[in-house]
């Protein structure tokens, strides 16, 4: 109950105090946290940077690489999947602009094709994962191979579950709305991350 | 008496710069050189150390210095000049510093060429399968070689088991979770990192000696005569070339005399080069923690004459054959070769076969 | 109903005694005032520091003989292991995050943090993950050294390696949201008319900080995420014998570990920096220069780790290149140094301990700085690598650099965070124990190494017992020179004198607020009247007409130093040569 009390935001001294303050104290601020969450996602990105990094040079050191006795990667399915992925971002960013025309509705629908791709796109994962001819230990490949792959994948189930909270929290109206939709836009931002990291990781880990 | 402040300053700075000479030349902080790179390292140490000496002394001194002539007099409760800054003056320490950097970079990348750190086949071309090069203790190291496995007499083996099952160490050494004895692929990269120095380039190195280290021992391994030992034994004058691995973890191999350190990493082979030029006794550290009993996994390096060198060289030869003939003379007669050792090879990864063939070799 | 009538008195400045005291209690609940997180961060950090330096203490009883005859071998990896984790990701990381909580949002006229939930949260992440690590000393504790190297921290106990390595998780995840906290704060959150050359240096050098935090931290996640695979799943990445590379984890790891040498250095040259303008009475000489390098040395930071790595088997280039970087980034410091000896120049140095620890600092810190030179230098790096020279290097950094300059920066911003002074003559002795001790401590100890002393061992050659007796007497007298501390502080915070709201006369926004600050910091948008360092400037004493901030006028919005104004007001213009 104390840090409540405590919080600038909630207090009544400070709704006072908002009325004459220039707005960027007291009210939400929502540029800042955009911000943050670009911050964030940079620090997010250097994960994947690192893990990138020691993929390749676990390439460049084996003299063979794949490994010897790695079957090949089947590639119909992950380019469908990859399709889906980034087609995905574009009508999330439809979502974006419904809100920003004030229809929710609008957002609503969009947004849940979205969260229907991704979840289709994580269901292809899983298949995929269930027909691979080799294990999480089997060589340098597989676990490098589950191991990102898995690590994007849980990036995609949160991806999934923001746009999912957003849709539950926009059944109330007036929750979302062209001048107050934090929650749109930073999962908006976050898909597009989620995104970015698949097109790199698909094209190291199939293509290359 | 009244000196201007320039004189001061520059009587300090005479004396500031003969102090640091003196000891930058005189500091005796390392101990004796006994190879050519080691000669060239104290040269840049000794460099180093007039340079710091001096900087040392000069930030210290002003720091005193202000301490006693600046401090607060009491009742004086008035600021300092207000002074923000000094461009010429900021840009002469940006540049003296950076200079004194460049030259020390220099001196040091000239220090390594010469101890043969630019060897041509430093990049990651992997000559490592080709390398006559065999360290049969070492399931990883053996890998490296596309010989066929070896079934001669493998001496280097048996030592590596005696220091296993040493009661001493055998109980902290966690065997079932170390990968040493699983037969595994070595990634087979080869890092030269001290080679041969620029005149001895592409010349043979005078003698070849692989070295394996494992928890918690070091075996050499001389590939032209076969000695197998514990302790390091090289003639003085002549290049050596060391070629190491690890059996589980990582090790490295360290000469304080010599100025060389190259950690030996499982599953990569690293080789050094160096001439020793002083005789005698000095000690070979492992200098990269390896477990409980790294303080422990020391042995001596023993630089010789040629005579004494190849002196010793015989003495082991024959003491191996002795020693391999007694090792199989000592089982007990009730039990095959094979059931003695059951209990050992079980989770080495050492086939019966070969043990079989071990036998029928020398008997 | 306590917390609403301080807010409520809090906004009316100077009216009440002590307006920004808290019940004890607050501390510790998830509270998301700025101040009480810093001062949340501070203790349990030194908390953390004593239980460090315990184990530090036992390594040297160790030590002391030649034989192993104190604690067991094992017993000792894991006493070095746990202090050298402790001392970096649990005291000297945290202890600079701790301050920038406290005094960046106050030294930018904010009223709190960006993020005050976050900052909660970052912090209460912390406690967890060290009761964590040290329990794990009572089961199975991890021992193959802070680094972990594999293979042999795979080969080690698995549940100390666990633990390890989820502290560690934690610890970096708590780290990148106040290094995020940090950034936007200081981006975004500075009082209208400051801009970032008017901003204190403890807020340049928490900047270039919180970049390195952001740029850094997350490759180590990725590596112990990988690393806890090999561990827990049985895959191969740093495994030589299913064709893993442990080199790759030695890149990785140092592509972290090195820049946080800086993470945990660049905090307090930023805040000796200001305890030197302040109490030598003279502007920080070359404030740009200063505040650059600490940007320089942020980004050079990246670019060197693998100067850990010289007997790796990295190829020549790379240890040329290396090499190289490294000693560049001894420019940037030298900047800082020489600055910091011109400011002391000429100044009316007044000697209290906050001085004479951070003098101390530069003395200490300097030969830190000359060893690291020298270990740059690859022929000498490949000598002295892994010994005791690397050992004295590494504490003179960290404890001649961010220790004593955590202490300076206690014995200066101790009156503003409990409104109480703390005891001058006890704080000298602290000061003078400290110095002595931490010289008799690790200045031995570069003997040692070139001699031929390698580290992490528990038994060694007797011939360098003498020494090594010396550096064990040494760590006694540093354990002993914390209990005045400890005594100083908790006596002081109790029943100090007060402190009054500026004790220092110094400039910078934290000390135009109550001692200590109300919990809204400040009444109104605080304006800056001079800089942060405009000592000895004439007007500095006299009352000057400072007009009001107001928010509804545009062209004041900003107070006098506003961008925003066409001409800055001479009487009172951040910028000295606009003055009159």
């Amino acid at each position: 109950m104390q840090s409540q009390i405590i919080d600038p935001a909630k207090t009544d001294l400070n709704h006072h105090h908002t009325a004459e303050e220039t707005a960027s104290h007291h009210e939400e601020h929502p540029d800042h946290r955009i911000f943050g969450l670009i911050l964030f996602l940079v620090a997010e990105g250097m994960i994947f940077m690192g893990m990138f990094g020691a993929y390749l040079a676990f390439r460049a050191l084996l003299p063979v690489w794949p490994p010897a006795g790695t079957p090949e990667l089947e590639l119909l399915l992950p380019s469908v999947n990859t399709t889906l992925l980034i087609s995905s971002s574009f009508v999330m960013h439809n979502a974006d602009t419904a809100i920003k025309k004030n229809d929710v509705s609008g957002m609503r629908t969009w947004l849940g094709i979205t969260a229907a791709m991704g979840i289709i796109f994580l269901c292809g994962q899983l298949y995929e994962y269930s027909n691979l001819e080799f294990g999480l230990t089997t060589n340098l490949f597989a676990s490098s191979f589950y191991v990102l792959t898995g690590f994007h994948g849980l990036h995609v189930f949160i991806g999934v579950t923001a746009i999912l909270a957003v849709l539950w929290r926009s059944r109330t109206s007036g929750h979302y709305s062209n001048e107050k939709h934090f929650g749109v836009e930073a999962a908006e931002i976050y898909w597009h991350f989620v995104d970015v990291v698949w097109i790199i990781l698909f094209g190291l880990l199939y293509i290359l | 008496m009244n000196i201007p402040s320039s004189i001061w300053t520059l009587l300090i700075g005479i004396a500031l710069t003969l102090v640091s000479l003196w000891y930058g030349q005189n500091n005796h902080l390392l101990p004796t050189a006994a190879t050519d790179e080691a000669v060239l390292v104290d040269g840049l140490f000794n460099a180093m150390m007039t340079v710091s000496v001096g900087i040392f002394l000069l930030v210290e001194g002003i720091l005193i210095y202000c301490a006693f002539k600046y401090r607060r007099r009491p009742g004086d409760n008035s600021d300092g000049p207000p002074v923000f800054g000094n461009v010429p003056l900021e840009a002469l320490w940006t540049l003296i510093p950076a200079i004194i950097v460049i030259g020390i970079s220099v001196y040091s990348f000239d220090v390594y060429n010469e101890m043969g750190g630019f060897n041509p086949h430093d990049v990651h071309e992997p000559p490592v399968a080709q390398k006559p090069m065999k360290m049969p203790g070492s399931a990883i190291a053996a890998t490296l070689s596309d010989t066929p496995p070896s079934t001669a007499p493998n001496l280097n083996q048996q030592k590596s088991e005696e220091a296993r099952l040493d009661p001493a160490t055998a109980s902290v050494r966690n065997d079932d979770q170390i990968p040493q004895q699983r037969n595994a692929p070595g990634v087979g990269v080869v890092a030269p990192t001290i080679g041969s120095s620029p005149d001895k380039q592409g010349k043979p190195p005078g003698l070849a000696v692989n070295v394996t280290a494992m928890q918690f021992a070091w075996i050499f391994t001389y590939p032209d005569t076969g000695v197998v030992s514990s302790e390091l034994h090289v003639p003085v004058g002549r290049e050596v070339m060391v070629n190491m691995t690890a059996n589980d973890v990582i090790h490295a191999f360290w000469v304080p005399e010599f100025r060389l350190k190259q950690d030996a990493i499982p599953g990569m082979q690293s080789e050094i080069r160096f001439t020793p030029r002083i005789m005698g006794t000095y000690p070979l550290i492992c200098a990269e923690l390896c477990g409980p009993y790294h303080g422990a996994m020391n042995t001596k390096v023993i630089v010789e004459t040629p005579e004494a060198y190849n002196q010793w060289i015989q003495e082991q030869q024959v003491a191996s054959i002795e020693e391999l003939n007694q090792a199989v003379a000592v089982k007990p007669a009730d039990l095959s070769p094979t059931e003695f050792l059951a209990p050992y090879t079980s989770n080495l990864g050492i086939q019966p076969e070969i043990l079989k063939q071990i036998h029928t070799n020398h008997h | 109903m306590t917390q609403a009538q301080l807010q409520e008195t809090a906004n009316q400045p100077a009216l009440i005694e002590e307006p920004g005291v808290r019940n004890w209690r607050d501390y510790f609940t998830f509270n998301t005032d700025h101040k009480v997180i810093g001062i949340q961060y501070l203790v349990t950090t030194f908390v953390f520091y004593c239980i460090g330096g315990v184990l530090a203490d036992l390594v040297r009883t160790e030590l002391k003989t030649p034989e192993v005859d104190f604690v067991s071998r094992e017993v000792y990896n894991s006493l070095f292991t746990l202090h050298g984790t402790i001392m970096i990701f649990l005291w000297v990381v945290p202890a600079g995050v701790g301050f920038g909580n406290y005094l960046i949002p106050l030294m930018i006229g904010a009223r709190d943090m960006a993020f005050p939930r976050l900052n909660a949260l970052a912090f209460w992440i912390i406690p967890p993950a060290g009761l964590l690590l040290i329990a794990s000393l009572l089961v199975d504790a991890p021992d193959a050294g802070w680094t972990s190297y594999p293979p042999l921290s795979l080969t080690t106990g698995q549940i100390g390696q666990s633990a390890w390595i989820f502290c560690l998780l934690l610890l970096g995840t708590s780290s990148i949201l106040g290094a995020l906290n940090f950034m936007v704060t200081i981006l975004k959150m500075r009082t209208p008319g400051m801009t970032v050359h008017q901003m204190p240096l403890f807020c340049w050098s928490m900047f270039a900080t919180s970049a390195l935090v952001l740029l850094t931290t997350p490759v180590l996640a990725g590596v112990l995420i990988l690393l806890a695979f090999d561990l827990l799943a049985g895959t191969m990445f740093f495994n030589p014998t299913g064709g893993g590379n442990p080199v790759v984890y030695q890149h990785m790891f140092w592509f972290y570990s090195h820049p946080a040498v800086y993470i945990m250095i660049l905090p307090f040259f930023g805040a000796i920096s200001d305890i030197i303008s302040v109490h030598s009475r003279k502007p920080l000489f070359g404030y740009k220069a200063v505040a650059y390098s600490s940007l320089a040395i942020s980004f050079l930071g990246t670019i060197v780790w693998a100067h850990h790595m010289f007997t790796s088997g990295t190829p020549g280039w790379l240890r040329m290149f290396f090499m190289i970087t490294t000693m560049i980034i001894s420019v940037p410091t030298g900047i800082k140094i020489f600055s910091w000896l011109a400011t002391l120049w000429g100044g009316k140095l007044r000697l209290n301990s906050a001085l004479l620890f951070a003098m101390s600092f530069v003395g200490m810190f300097v030969i830190g700085g000359i060893t690291g030179v020298m270990v740059a230098a690859v022929p000498f790096d490949i000598h002295v690598h892994d010994t005791y020279f690397i050992v004295a290097h590494i504490h003179y950094v960290l404890f001649g650099g961010s220790v004593l300059g955590i202490y300076a920066a206690i014995y200066h911003w101790f009156p503003k965070m409990t409104g109480r002074m703390l005891n001058e003559f006890w704080g000298k002795v602290h000061c003078a124990l400290t110095f002595v001790g931490l010289n008799l401590t690790f200045m031995p100890m570069h003997a040692l190494g070139m001699m031929g002393m390698n580290r992490r061992i528990s038994e060694y050659d007797p011939k360098f017992e003498s020494l090594n007796f010396l550096c064990t007497m040494g760590s006694y007298l540093l354990a002993v020179s914390t209990f005045p501390f400890i005594i100083n502080a908790i006596w002081s915070w109790m029943y100090g004198p007060k402190a009054g709201n500026n004790p220092w006369d110094a400039l910078t926004l934290e000390w135009m607020t109550t001692s200590p600050p109300a919990i809204e910091n400040f009444d109104e948008l605080p304006v800056l009247a001079t800089g942060p360092y405009d000592y000895g400037m004439s007007n500095r004493n006299t009352e000057v007409d400072v007009p009001l901030a107001d928010e509804r006028e545009p062209v004041l919005a900003a107070g006098p130093s506003s961008v925003l104004r066409a001409e800055p007001d001479p009487n009172v213009a951040a910028n000295p040569e606009d003055r009159k």
